[in-house]
């Protein structure tokens, strides 16, 4: 069953070949995959999240640049995604749930999904991975394709011009609209601890 | 391709290598300086959250690069790894003009008096090669200060009782307090602990002809888009050049020191820029390129009359190497501590430095440099999960509520953690790589967990209402504070230097760079590093004028 799957989730994903995708370097199949992933590890709520943020755009870009030497892992973790999927809930990754997803990226988590697809990457180590590139394409710097209108910034009320010494860009045209500091404390409370 | 001789190759403009290239080209003597990386500036600042020297996922700014570098890393279980400079395992340090001093963030500390006495202190540590230094710390006093005031340092540590006495105070006054550093310090007071104002390699008010720091969020690991961040490149190394009598080359990478058939040093062969094999014939050659990079290159110096490499005699070459293991606490605080105002690191205490019940050694404690959202996402405490909602909700309610106390825990040195080259493994030059083996001390662990329970204490005191302890691991340390791997000690058959940096059995070789380090206080090592360079420059520029070397 988990070797059929893999057959078929090969088959669209010949990676890095120049096609009519928006992707330099995945396929249809692995981006979608991947921002599904992506969107359990920072979902959006209140603030958006990973997919919003184009984490995918970051990683796709890196996987061309900084991670081309992780292409192969990525192939080899999202086809091994989908047939962990398969296995559990008998459908690919992007058509389950929120719940079931993250039952799926749990077991990846615990070192639990096992199979011929993990063989070569174990699924905890493409996890580990796939959480650390996502903390940097929500969290990072804007420039290399995540963290798009530097939403996650906003999000923790950093300030912008990040520059001191510069003026502010009055005529921002951001569409999350950011709020001043004080204004954006205030309406934040401070319960979680309780 | 032989070049015209000159008086003095040294290899490497990193802090050492910077100082002694200004003092020897002062002293009148023509000096060549290479350096393998290239010289940025202020407008190379990128202020890239991935991409700098304290974040390096996606490369290491101001090199070295990940497509001509890497390095062979043993790991505990005998594993050989090939590493990356990019990857933390590499234990880089910057290779550009200033080296480490370019991009750092700028602690300015002299050790302790104990720190030069460590085996008189505490006596023999069972698996550790600790000693005392050849020299005291009233010996290096007044390079300390030179090194104070030529680089330029600010802060305020007369409220230190723990230190050395000084000849002159610090040529900058401190930055005004932030936040976070108002809440730490009076927490301190009500402990009875001695809080002040660190020193740092930093422009507080213009010095120099710089200016002042701006107080960004971008401080360590990235360039100083105002240049306020006092480093070799932008203080001594223009006042070497300055003189006429000292050459810069940069992008040149050193392959080996060549040696004559008396066992003298005749010069330097390194690859220059466009690749080409070149050789820089002195009359004598100082090696500051790192406590990693210098052992290599004195390795790879291997001749007739030095079959085990330059220095290698008694086979100390390469041991001892250490950095620090970092230590320290987080805490979550009832309201907003973040107020956007750089370097961050402000105050410290020296308090737990020395005088530990029990143990060898310590650490200073200060809070953490300015903190990136990327930094903060790998720093959720125990209970929050690593993704996922809660993950999410946990960064948007505590990024500017949390602060970090930590220190550098003194390591003991390990005649077995080293760096060697690898025999088969090399660079894109051809030049055989550093291989990298060996772990801490356990006696670190116990320190740190020691430390770590300080910083904790101290936080809550401050209002924390929840910590959680940052601790170093087991393996191999070394990184941006790497030291210790070509000791100075008077005797030639258990250190590499002496307490002039020249090198015990080759009267004409110097090594003036963290590597000659006994031990490695508990603190940022620049200063220090700093302050030796002056010392042996000195000396070097008197032998100079008498005897030429020629003795």
């Amino acid at each position: 069953m988990q070797i059929t799957a893999v057959a078929t989730a090969a088959g669209p994903m010949v990676s890095c070949l120049g096609s009519s995708t928006p992707w330099r370097c995945l396929s249809e199949n692995e981006a979608r995959t991947l921002e599904a992933i992506c969107e359990r590890i920072i979902p959006a709520d209140q603030d958006p999240g990973a997919a919003w943020a184009g984490v995918v755009t970051f990683i796709d870009r890196q996987l061309v640049g900084p991670y081309r030497r992780l292409r192969k892992t990525y192939q080899l973790g999202l086809a091994g995604t989908y047939a962990t999927s398969f296995a559990m809930f008998g459908k690919p990754f992007v058509a389950l749930n929120p719940q079931q997803q993250d039952a799926v990226l749990q077991s990846m988590d615990k070192g639990q999904a096992r199979g011929e697809c993990w063989k070569q990457v174990s699924a905890k180590s493409f996890f580990d991975l796939v959480v650390s590139h996502t903390m940097q394409g929500f969290y990072g710097d804007p420039r290399h394709g995540g963290n798009r209108e530097r939403v996650s910034w906003k999000m923790l009320r950093l300030p912008y011009p990040p520059v001191r010494g510069r003026m502010p860009d009055q005529t921002s045209t951001d569409s999350a609209g950011f709020t001043d500091r004080k204004s954006a404390k205030s309406a934040k409370s401070a319960d979680w601890l309780k | 391709m032989t070049l015209p001789r000159v008086n003095a190759v040294i290899v490497g403009a990193g802090a050492g290598g910077g100082i002694v290239a200004k003092e020897l080209a002062e002293g009148g003597l023509t000096v060549v300086l290479l350096e393998r990386g290239k010289w940025y500036t202020a407008y190379d600042c990128r202020k890239d959250d991935l991409r700098n020297q304290r974040t390096s996922v996606l490369g290491c700014a101001f090199g070295p690069d990940d497509d001509r570098y890497r390095r062979v890393l043993v790991g505990a279980d005998g594993q050989e790894h090939v590493v990356l400079p990019s990857d933390g395992a590499y234990n880089n340090d910057a290779a550009c003009v200033g080296g480490g001093t370019f991009s750092y963030g700028a602690m300015a500390w002299r050790y302790l008096e104990k720190d030069f006495r460590m085996r008189s202190t505490y006596g023999a540590v069972a698996g550790s090669t600790l000693d005392d230094w050849p020299l005291s710390y009233q010996d290096l006093e007044p390079y300390y200060t030179k090194a104070e005031w030529e680089i330029g340092v600010s802060g305020d540590d007369t409220n230190n009782i723990f230190k050395g006495a000084r000849s002159r105070p610090l040529p900058m006054p401190p930055l005004p307090p932030s936040r976070e550093h108002l809440i730490l310090k009076a927490a301190a007071e009500r402990l009875k602990l001695h809080p002040f104002d660190l020193p740092m390699l930093r422009n507080s008010v213009p010095y120099n002809g710089r200016g002042g720091c701006m107080r960004c969020r971008w401080c360590v690991g990235f360039a100083c888009e105002v240049d306020a961040k006092c480093g070799t490149h932008n203080t001594v190394i223009p006042r070497a050049i300055a003189t006429g009598n000292c050459t810069l080359r940069t992008e040149c990478v050193a392959k080996k020191i060549v040696t004559n058939d008396q066992g003298r040093v005749t010069g330097v062969e390194y690859f220059d820029e466009r690749g080409r094999l070149a050789e820089q014939p002195a009359d004598f050659v100082v090696v500051s390129a790192s406590a990693t990079e210098t052992p290599r290159l004195l390795l790879n110096s291997q001749s007739r009359l030095f079959p085990s490499g330059l220095g290698n005699r008694y086979d100390w070459v390469g041991r001892n190497l250490m950095g620090h293991a970092y230590s320290g606490a987080y805490g979550l605080m009832e309201t907003d501590t973040y107020d956007d105002l750089g370097p961050g690191a402000s105050i410290a205490i020296c308090d737990y430095n020395h005088g530990n019940p029990g143990l060898v050694g310590g650490a200073m404690l200060c809070n953490e440099f300015i903190r990136l959202p990327i930094h903060f996402a790998s720093l959720s405490p125990p209970g929050v999960p690593r993704w996922g909602a809660a993950n999410k909700d946990f960064m948007r309610r505590f990024f500017n509520r949390c602060i970090a106390v930590h220190g550098p825990v003194q390591e003991m040195p390990v005649f077995d953690a080293r760096v060697q080259v690898d025999p088969r493994v090399v660079d894109d030059w051809g030049i055989p790589v550093a291989r990298l083996s060996g772990a801490r001390h356990p006696q670190d662990l116990v320190v740190a967990n020691y430390i770590s329970g300080k910083a904790a204490a101290w936080l809550k005191e401050a209002g924390a209402t929840m910590t959680w302890p940052k601790l170093p691991g087991k393996g191999l340390s070394g990184g941006q504070h790497q030291a210790g791997t070509c000791r100075m000690g008077n005797d030639p058959k258990n250190s590499v230097v002496n307490r002039q940096c020249q090198v015990h059995d080759v009267p004409n070789l110097f090594v003036v760079d963290g590597s000659v380090h006994v031990t490695n206080g508990g603190f940022n090592p620049a200063l220090t590093i700093m302050a030796i360079a002056c010392m042996a420059s000195e000396h070097i520029v008197q032998t100079w004028k008498g005897t030429r070397m020629r003795g």
